[in-house]
């Protein structure tokens, strides 16, 4: 295990797209459902406003620590976490971080898209309301569409904005949870197969967006289409069994992995 | 055979399989239309026993609400309303001394002789000289004495004179005019004599006697002495007194221990415990939370007997299981998705549970209160055992006065053994409740796709 955390260290010294500073800090990360550990030592640096893809088959654990990092794990009574995870050097799992505050700072956009039974105004406007981050009713309008430009949905529903959110198409769903998402204006965004659910055509929008993000936002997202990783992410972390076998610069991985694991995935032989 | 050619062998096999498939596809279609054809049944059985009740409710119950009224002048005879002047301020008197003078004057006015007046009245009206006292005055309900003297006091003037008044017939009359009794029956089972049933025929024939609304359902309290008019006014007040109560209490309490249940409290021993019990309360008897109401609220809490504030603790007892079992089911099958979607943007958990999950709800809290207050409003039980089945002939002002309740009404109309209320007062007043029941439920309706629009 330690073999490979300094195999996967030293790739990511090596990488040139390594980043001066890492966002956020994953160390010795154990993650236990009751008796199953779910992850095993997992070491990974999230670097800053970059994008970072978790690979993997199903079950290796690539979701369980997305979720980690923005304590998502803590709604399951069972889960218990060990290890630091840390967001610009301070432990997210100190008893003295508010959760609130953290989820504020490290948002999430889900596998289905979930607007909320609401308008699509007030989709966007939940969060900078319950953060206080609009002081104003114009403030707010003016975030929200901002957000919907920045997520690229604001030309197709300009007309409708006072119309349910869940009356749009699938993947125009899945750009307003984005755009809710962002509205927050987190340092962080992690996403949890924001395609898997979508046709190609919405998903190719997305992964354009997600590339436009990156400019502003750290992003973390996990996917099972090697495709998707290899086209939106700067980095890739390659799981197996709860067991983080590599991590690296993409184009590495994806051409000249150093784990036979992750050469067998991404040629497509398991997974 | 071996060189058998493996084309045809797949056929025969791909035959057999397909063979088999159809032999079954007929029975599979005739379970299924057999238990299409179990539920229409069930549904048209539903209906069917809805329909012969409602028919017979309302067809028993109707013609309660019209009651033989006698048109007629009525003759202030100045020598049977022998009383002094309505008292008035005298030099020197204190006002608390001319309303104890102006009681006095209202009761000397009740002692007067208002039976005679009625009888003679209906003896002109009739202009028969022989007929005897009792039957003139066993066709007029006993309570309409109090309806002259109402008049005289609010205008003493009336001495003297002659007013055409309406009166309700005695209830005997007004059963033996809309056929309620067989005609045939010999006299020594007849409730009015034989005169008395042939002046109740001629005026109706006449026109004098006519079938009225009985407004007086709605407006007046039960009676005994005046059974004709007897009202649900009291039991009606006392209803919605204790609806009131339940709606104030029950909602929020089971809504509020429905949340803190599923959404904030940890799950060990001793929620599992509290879960277990809540589901054991609703089964238990009605009448045993009447007994734990005596118990608690008169013996304990030295709350009034009788009162409505009683049955609407009781009866929140009784509803606050269903309204936390339901508004429990409502929040756990909020999908998890919107749970996460407000977690996952910051929202605390007080704030995901109020700005998300319980807005979606509210349907389900509202079918939850719905049942759990129609339950209540039928409930006669527990109330029998906290005096709600008092004699109780005045409209309750507040909670706290003593009442009886609309189901408890019924209950004791039905109890009777006068006939009238036997054949036509228990369904009218069944009907009261059924249309207080529907009406409640149609507000609850309303609110509910008023709610569901919005989102």
């Amino acid at each position: 295990m330690n073999q490979m955390t300094e195999i996967a260290l030293e790739n990511a010294i090596t990488s040139a797209a390594r980043p001066l500073d890492a966002k956020m800090r994953g160390r010795d990360v154990n993650v236990f459902y009751g008796a199953k550990q779910a992850l095993f030592d997992v070491n990974l640096d999230i670097g800053e406003r970059q994008v970072t893809a978790l690979i993997g088959p199903s079950g290796c654990g690539k979701s369980t620590f997305l979720r980690c990092l923005n304590r998502m794990n803590d709604t399951i009574d069972i889960a218990r976490i060990d290890g630091s995870i840390t967001l610009d050097g301070q432990d997210i799992y100190d008893p003295k971080i508010d959760v609130v505050e953290l989820r504020a700072r490290v948002g999430m956009v889900f596998q289905k898209p979930n607007p909320f039974p609401k308008s699509i105004f007030e989709n966007v406007a939940y969060g900078p309301k319950i953060h206080g981050l609009a002081s104003n009713k114009t403030d707010l309008e003016e975030i929200v569409v901002t957000s919907l430009k920045k997520a690229s949905l604001y030309e197709e529903v300009k007309d409708r904005l006072h119309e349910p959110g869940t009356g749009l198409s699938g993947g125009q769903q899945q750009r307003l949870c984005i755009a809710r998402a962002i509205a927050v204006s987190p340092e962080v965004i992690l996403m949890d197969e924001p395609c898997s659910a979508l046709d190609p055509i919405a998903t190719a929008k997305i992964e354009e967006l997600i590339d436009e993000l990156r400019a502003n936002f750290t992003i973390v997202i996990v996917t099972h289409s090697m495709q998707q990783a290899a086209r939106v992410s700067q980095r890739t972390a390659f799981f197996h069994l709860g067991v983080l076998v590599e991590e690296g610069a993409t184009e590495q991985i994806f051409t000249a992995p150093s784990d036979k694991r992750t050469q067998d995935y991404v040629t497509g032989r398991f997974g | 055979m071996a060189n058998q050619s493996p084309v045809s062998t797949e056929q025969a096999e791909n035959q057999a399989r397909l063979s088999r498939i159809r032999s079954g596809l007929a029975r599979r279609h005739g379970r299924e239309r057999r238990f299409r054809l179990y539920g229409l049944l069930a549904i048209g059985a539903a209906l069917a026993f809805v329909v012969i009740l409602f028919s017979m409710i309302l067809s028993k119950g109707l013609p309660a609400f019209t009651q033989a009224t006698l048109t007629i002048p009525i003759t202030f005879d100045a020598e049977l309303l022998d009383i002094d002047p309505r008292p008035t301020l005298q030099d020197g008197q204190s006002p608390a001394d001319l309303r104890a003078a102006d009681l006095r004057w209202q009761r000397d006015a009740t002692m007067l002789n208002w039976n005679s007046i009625i009888e003679q009245s209906v003896r002109e009206l009739t202009g028969d000289t022989q007929i005897a006292p009792r039957d003139l005055q066993s066709i007029i309900d006993n309570g309409e004495r109090f309806k002259l003297r109402d008049a005289f006091v609010a205008n003493p003037a009336l001495a003297g004179q002659t007013v055409e008044m309406q009166l309700l017939a005695s209830a005997n009359a007004d059963n033996w005019l809309k056929g309620n009794i067989n005609r045939d029956l010999p006299d020594a089972q007849q409730q009015l004599s034989a005169d008395a049933r042939a002046l109740a025929d001629r005026l109706y024939e006449d026109g004098q006697i006519r079938m009225a609304f009985a407004w007086h359902i709605f407006t007046n309290v039960d009676s005994r002495s005046a059974p004709a008019s007897a009202g649900l006014a009291g039991a009606f007040m006392g209803s919605l007194y204790m609806m009131l109560v339940v709606i104030v209490l029950a909602v929020p309490i089971g809504v509020a221990s429905a949340i803190y249940l599923e959404e904030f409290a940890p799950k060990n021993r001793l929620t599992d415990l509290i879960e277990v019990n809540i589901n054991n309360l609703a089964a238990v008897p009605s009448i045993v939370f009447g007994l734990l109401g005596a118990a608690v609220f008169i013996n304990y809490f030295r709350l009034p007997l009788s009162a409505p504030i009683v049955g609407g603790l009781v009866l929140t007892l009784m509803t606050l299981p269903t309204i936390i079992i339901a508004t429990r089911s409502a929040l756990r099958a909020v999908p998890p998705s919107l749970r996460q979607a407000a977690l996952g943007l910051g929202a605390s958990r007080t704030q995901m549970v109020f700005h998300h999950v319980l807005p979606v709800t509210y349907p389900g809290i509202l079918t939850a209160t719905i049942i759990g207050v129609a339950q209540a409003l039928g409930e006669t039980a527990p109330l029998l055992l906290i005096g709600m089945n008092a004699f109780v002939a005045a409209v309750p002002g507040s909670p706290f006065d003593q009442s009886s309740a609309l189901p408890v009404q019924i209950y004791l109309w039905q109890g009777n053994e006068n006939r009238n209320f036997f054949e036509a007062r228990t369904s009218a007043a069944i009907i009261v409740l059924l249309a207080l029941m529907i009406s409640l439920n149609a507000v609850a309706i309303f609110l509910r796709s008023r709610l569901e629009r919005r989102r």
